[in-house]
C-alpha cells in the first residue's frame, strides 16, 4: 500500500472533498478552502517521507525514489496553485463551484501520478487521459465567459486528436512487439520501419501535450481563454508531469534508437525555442505571452533531454521545478492583477512600480528567473541545461538556443519596462492583496532565490537520476 | 575565512542596510558607509599583497579560499587573487566610492537606486576574485543587468532605447561567453579525471589546438563587446550619454574594464595558441577602435558622447595591448585599464555636475565656465590633460608602457598598427583640447550660467578622490607596476610554452 502512497493520499482528499460537496450549500462552499488547501500542504509534506520502491499489478506500476520526486516536484506546484486560486475563487461567480476546482484538480493530479508512474503502456495512457480530461472542464470554469469556453472546446478537441495519434503510436508497437510493458517493449525496438513511424506518433502526441513547435497551435488559445490559475496549471504542471515521462519513455525504451529522436529532437528544439521566441515577440496580452514563453522553455527543458546522460536527466528535472517557481510567480501576479482590476495587457502595467512594488518585485524576480538572470534559480537551471546539451557535442545547437535566450530577455524586459520604466496617467491602483496571494507569491520567491544557491537540491536529484551515457 | 569574502559580504550587508533605511538622507548615508569600508578594505587588500609578496610568497594566487559548491559539476566558490585582479579590485573600490557622492542628488527612488548600484559593484568585485569559470561568469552577469534598470529608470534623454540596447548587446556577448566557458570545460581535463571549471587548473592544460581555435573567437567576442571592441562598441555612447552620472562612471570606469579583464584572464589566459593564430583579427579591429574612436569624439558635441567615443578609444587600447603578447604591452593593458577608469569616472563625475548646473551638455552653449566654477573647471582640465597622456598623469604612464612594449614586436603588421595607434594621442589632443577651449575658457555664452554654484562638498570629495588616484598613479607608477608585473608571470609563461617564437 505504501508503494502507492502519493495516488492513494491524493485520492483521499479528493474524495473526501466530493462527500463534503454533498452535503455543503451553495452559500457555505467558501468554507472548504481553508480545509482543502491544508490537506493538500499535508499531502504534499507526507509526500516527502521516504517511501518504499515497488512494483504493483505485475509492473504496470512501478515507484522509485525518482517517481516519487516528480510527484513531490508537482505536488508543491499544485498546492501553490491552490493557495494562489484563493482569491479569484471567492469571487461571487464562483462561489457554488469552489470544491469542484479542487477536485478536478485533483483528479488531473492524480492522472499525473500514474502516469509518472506507469510501467506500460496501458498504464501511461489511462494516466495521461485522466490527467487530460477534468483540465478542459477547468479550461472552461469562467462558463460564462465565451472566451473560457472556446478555451475548454479546443482543448477536448486538441486532446483528442494528440490522444487519437498516440494511441496509433501504441497500437503500432503492440503490434510489433507483442507487448505493453515498458520493460519488455525495450530490448525489442530495433528501429524497424514500423517501430520508427510508432515512435513518431507516440512523439507526436508527446509534443501535444508539451506544446511543442508544430503541435504548439492550440496553446496561446487555451492559455488566454482558461482562467489564470488554471492557465498557470496548464503551462506548469500538466507540462512539467508531461515533460518527467516523456523523459522516462526515452531513456528506458527508445534508448536503442537515440540516434534517431536525438535528430527529431534537435530540429524540434530548433523549432520550438525559435518560433515560440517569436510569437512572443508580438504579444500584447499577458496571458498569451506567457504562453508562448512557456513554449520557449519547453524547448529549453528539452535540450536537457538530448543530453541523454544523468547530468541531462538532472536538469530536465531541476529545471521543470526551476520553471514551476518562476511561472506561478509571474502567473501569480497576472492572476491577482486580473481579478482585482480585470486587466492582461503589459500597457496596463505601465508605472505598477509606484503604485504596487511589492508585486512587481515579485514579477521582476519571476521573469528574471526566466529569462536566466544570475543569482536566480533560472540562471542555475539554464546553464545546466547547455551545458547538458554540449556534453554531447551539441554547441551549434547551444549557441541558437543561446541567442534565443537573448531574444526572450527583450520580450522579459518590455514588461519589466512597462512596470518600472514607463510612468502612466492611469496606473493600475494600489490594492492589498489578500494573505493566500501573499503567501503563494512568497513561496514562489522563496524558491526563485534560494533553489540556486541550494546546491544540495541539485544533487538530490542527481543522485536519483540516470541517462544513457 | 579570506579577506575577500569581504568584497562580497560587505556590499550585501549595504544593500540590506539600505532596504532598512527609512529616509532619503539614511540611504545615502548607509551606502557612503558601505562604500567607504569598502575602499578601505581594498587598500588593506593592497597593503597586505604587498606585504605578503615581499616577505616571499611566490604562490600563484593569494588569499585563496575553496568551497566546493556544485560537487558532481565540479563547481567551487575559488576566491584568489594576484597583482593583476588586486589593482582591478583596488580601482573599482574607488570608482564605486567616488559614484556615491556624484549620486548625492538622487531624490527619485533613491533607495533602489543605490541598491541597484551597489549590486552592480558586487558583481565586478566577484568578478575580479573569482577563479572558477562558472562563478566569474555569474558575477559578470549580475554585473551587467542593474545597467537596465539604472539607466532606464534614472537616466535622460532617449534612455529606453539606450538601455535596451545596452542590455541586450551585452547580455549577447554574455551569450557567447557561455558558450564558450562550457566548451572550455567540457576540455578541462584533457588528460582524464574529472572536469573543472577551475581557472587555475584548467590554465596548467592544453586544450586542444582545434577546440581552442573554435571558442577563442567566442570568448574574445563575448568579452570584447563588454570592452567596446569594434564594430561592437555601438552600445556605449548611447549608453554612457542616457545614463546617470554614477552610472557612466562606473560603467565605463569598471563595467568596460571587465571586458579587457576578460579578454586576458580567459581568453588569452586560457586558449594561448588559438589567441597567437586569430590575434591579428582581432588586432586590426582593436586599432581601427583606437583610431576610429578618439576620430568619433572629435565630432561630437555633446560632452558625455565625446567621452564615450574617448572611452572606446582608450578601451581598444587595452585590447590591442593585450594582443601584443609581451609582458611590458601586457603591464600597459592592465595599467591603462586602471589609468582609464579612474580617469573616465572623473570625467564623467564632472560632465554630470556640469549638466546638473547648466542643464546642457552641448559644448558649444556653455563657455567661459572656468570663471563660474574653478573648482570643477580646473579638475576638468586635469582629467584631460591625463587623457591626452601628459607626464606626470596616470595617462602617460599608460600608453609609454603599451607603446613601449608594442613596439617590441619588430614584423612590420605589428609596427604599423602601433604607428596607428599611437597616431591616437595626436587626435585625443585635438579634441580634449578643443573642449577645454571651448567649454572653460572665452566668454561666458549665457547669463544665466554667471551665478552657478560651484561644487558643492560631497562633489569634491568625488572629485578629489579620483584626482587623487590619477596623480598617484602618476607620479609613482613603479609599485603598482611592479604588482602587476608578479601576476603577469604565469600568462607569459604559458604564452611562451605555447608560442616559443614569441622569445
Amino acid at each position: 500500500m505504501l508503494i502507492m502512497r502519493h495516488e492513494l493520499l491524493l485520492i483521499i482528499i479528493t474524495v473526501i472533498l466530493l462527500i463534503v460537496e454533498i452535503f455543503l450549500p451553495d452559500t457555505q462552499k467558501r468554507k472548504i478552502i481553508l480545509p482543502a488547501i491544508l490537506m493538500m500542504a499535508a499531502v504534499t509534506v507526507l509526500g516527502f517521507f521516504p517511501g518504499t520502491p515497488g512494483v504493483l499489478f505485475g509492473g504496470m506500476y512501478q515507484s522509485t525514489q525518482l517517481t516519487m520526486l516528480l510527484k513531490n516536484i508537482l505536488n508543491i506546484g499544485v498546492l501553490i496553485i491552490f493557495i494562489q486560486s484563493v482569491d479569484w475563487l471567492k469571487q461571487e461567480q464562483n462561489k457554488e463551484k469552489i470544491s469542484e476546482f479542487y477536485i478536478l484538480m485533483l483528479s488531473t493530479l492524480i492522472g499525473m501520478n500514474y502516469m509518472i508512474s506507469s510501467g506500460d503502456f496501458l498504464m501511461f495512457y489511462i494516466g495521461l487521459e485522466l490527467a487530460t480530461i477534468p483540465v478542459a472542464a477547468l479550461a472552461a470554469f469562467d462558463r460564462m465567459k465565451e472566451k473560457s469556453a472556446e478555451a475548454g472546446v479546443k482543448l477536448i478537441f486538441t486532446s483528442a486528436l494528440s490522444s487519437g495519434i498516440l494511441l496509433y503510436g501504441l497500437s503500432m508497437i503492440y503490434g510489433t512487439t507483442g507487448t505493453m510493458y515498458f520493460a519488455d517493449v525495450a530490448p525489442m525496438i530495433t528501429g524497424a520501419p514500423l517501430q520508427v513511424l510508432a515512435f513518431i506518433f507516440f512523439f507526436a502526441g508527446m509534443a501535444f501535450k508539451i506544446s511543442l513547435v508544430p503541435f504548439h497551435l492550440w496553446t496561446a488559445d487555451v492559455y488566454e481563454g482558461a482562467p489564470v490559475n488554471v492557465t498557470s496549471y496548464l503551462s506548469v504542471i500538466s507540462k512539467g508531469a508531461a515533460v518527467f515521462i516523456f523523459t522516462i519513455i526515452l531513456y528506458t525504451v527508445f534508448y536503442k534508437i537515440a540516434v534517431m529522436w536525438s535528430d527529431l529532437l534537435y530540429v524540434i528544439i530548433l523549432l520550438t525555442i525559435t518560433v515560440g521566441n517569436l510569437f512572443a515577440l508580438r504579444q500584447q496580452n499577458l496571458k498569451r505571452f506567457l504562453a508562448f514563453s512557456s513554449i520557449a522553455q519547453a524547448g529549453f527543458i528539452l535540450l536537457g533531454i538530448i543530453g541523454a546522460s544523468q547530468l541531462g536527466m538532472t536538469t530536465v528535472v531541476y529545471f521543470a521545478l526551476v520553471y514551476i517557481f518562476s511561472n506561478l510567480g509571474a502567473f501569480g501576479v497576472v492572476g491577482i492583477i486580473s481579478n482585482r482590476t480585470g486587466k492582461e495587457n503589459i500597457d496596463d502595467y505601465d508605472g505598477l512600480y509606484r503604485t504596487n512594488p511589492n508585486l512587481s518585485l515579485v514579477m521582476m524576480l519571476a521573469l528574471f528567473s526566466l529569462a536566466g538572470i544570475p543569482p536566480l534559480a533560472g540562471f542555475f537551471g539554464k546553464f545546466f541545461l547547455f551545458t547538458a546539451a554540449a556534453k554531447q557535442g551539441y554547441y551549434i545547437l547551444v549557441l541558437i538556443a543561446l541567442i534565443n535566450t537573448i531574444v526572450s530577455l527583450y520580450y522579459y524586459l518590455l514588461v519589466i519596462k512597462a512596470m518600472l520604466l514607463n510612468n502612466s496617467d492611469q496606473p493600475i491602483a494600489r490594492f492589498k492583496s489578500d494573505t493566500y496571494t501573499r503567501i503563494g507569491l512568497l513561496m514562489c520567491v522563496a524558491g526563485i532565490v534560494i533553489i540556486g544557491f541550494a546546491s544540495s537540491v541539485y544533487e538530490f536529484v542527481y543522485s536519483l537520476s540516470f541517462g544513457l551515457y | 575565512m579570506s579577506i575577500l569574502t569581504l568584497f562580497i559580504i560587505i556590499p550585501t550587508l549595504t544593500m540590506i542596510g539600505i532596504l532598512f533605511s527609512k529616509s532619503h538622507m539614511q540611504v545615502k548615508w548607509v551606502s557612503v558607509v558601505g562604500m567607504s569600508l569598502q575602499l578601505l578594505s581594498a587598500i588593506a587588500l593592497i597593503l597586505l599583497y604587498l606585504a605578503e609578496r615581499r616577505a616571499g610568497n611566490m604562490a600563484e594566487v593569494l588569499f585563496v579560499q575553496d568551497n566546493v559548491w556544485y560537487e558532481t559539476l565540479n563547481i567551487h566558490f575559488y576566491i584568489g587573487v594576484d597583482g593583476v585582479s588586486v589593482a582591478m579590485i583596488g580601482l573599482t573600490a574607488l570608482v564605486v566610492f567616488a559614484g556615491i557622492f556624484a549620486s548625492w542628488n538622487i531624490e527619485d527612488l533613491s533607495r533602489e537606486f543605490f541598491i541597484s548600484l551597489i549590486l552592480l559593484a558586487t558583481g565586478v568585485f566577484g568578478f575580479f576574485i573569482c577563479l572558477d569559470l562558472f562563478t566569474m561568469f555569474l558575477f559578470y552577469e549580475l554585473a551587467v543587468i542593474p545597467m537596465y534598470l539604472l539607466i532606464g529608470i534614472w537616466g535622460s534623454g532617449p534612455r529606453h532605447y539606450s538601455a535596451m540596447k545596452l542590455t541586450l548587446m551585452l547580455m549577447g556577448g554574455s551569450a557567447f561567453i557561455l558558450l564558450g566557458i562550457i566548451g572550455i570545460y567540457m576540455y578541462s581535463a584533457p588528460g582524464g579525471g574529472p572536469l573543472t571549471f577551475d581557472l587555475i587548473r584548467i590554465s596548467k592544460q592544453t586544450i586542444p589546438i582545434d577546440v581552442q581555435r573554435f571558442l577563442f573567437p567566442f570568448l574574445f567576442v563575448g568579452f570584447g563587446v563588454l570592452g567596446a571592441m569594434f564594430p561592437f562598441h555601438t552600445w556605449s555612447p548611447d549608453g554612457h550619454a542616457s545614463a546617470p552620472t554614477a552610472v557612466s562612471m562606473l560603467h565605463a570606469g569598471v563595467l568596460m574594464k571587465l571586458g579587457g579583464y576578460g579578454c586576458y584572464r580567459v581568453a588569452v589566459f586560457l586558449l594561448p595558441e588559438a589567441a597567437h593564430q586569430l590575434g591579428w583579427i582581432f588586432l586590426i579591429l582593436a586599432t581601427i577602435g583606437v583610431i576610429y574612436g578618439a576620430l568619433g569624439a572629435i565630432w561630437q558635441k555633446d560632452l558625455k558622447y565625446i567621452n564615450a567615443y574617448s572611452s572606446v578609444s582608450h578601451c581598444a587600447l587595452v585590447l590591442f595591448a593585450i594582443l601584443m603578447f609581451n609582458q611590458t604591452a601586457m603591464n600597459g593593458a592592465i595599467l591603462q585599464m586602471i589609468s582609464h577608469g579612474i580617469m573616465t569616472a572623473l570625467f564623467f563625475a564632472l560632465i554630470g555636475m556640469i549638466y546638473g548646473r547648466t542643464h546642457t551638455r552641448y559644448i558649444n552653449e556653455m563657455g567661459g565656465l572656468m570663471k563660474v566654477m574653478p573648482f570643477l573647471a580646473v579638475a576638468y582640465v586635469i582629467a584631460g590633460l591625463a587623457s591626452l597622456g601628459l607626464p606626470g598623469f596616470s595617462g602617460f604612464v599608460a600608453e609609454m608602457t603599451i607603446f613601449v612594449g608594442a613596439f617590441q614586436n619588430a614584423d612590420t603588421f605589428h609596427r604599423v598598427a602601433t604607428i596607428i595607434a599611437a597616431s591616437s594621442i595626436v587626435v585625443t589632443a585635438v579634441y580634449v583640447l578643443r573642449v577645454v577651449g571651448v567649454l572653460l575658457l572665452g566668454k561666458i555664452k549665457n547669463e544665466h550660467f554667471e551665478d552657478l554654484p560651484d561644487a558643492r562638498w560631497y562633489d569634491k570629495v568625488s572629485v578629489i578622490a579620483l584626482i587623487f588616484g590619477i596623480t598617484l598613479i602618476g607620479m609613482a607608477p613603479l609599485w603598482l607596476s611592479d604588482m602587476i608585473n608578479g601576476g603577469l608571470g604565469p600568462i607569459m609563461h604559458k604564452l611562451l610554452v605555447a608560442v616559443p617564437v614569441l622569445n
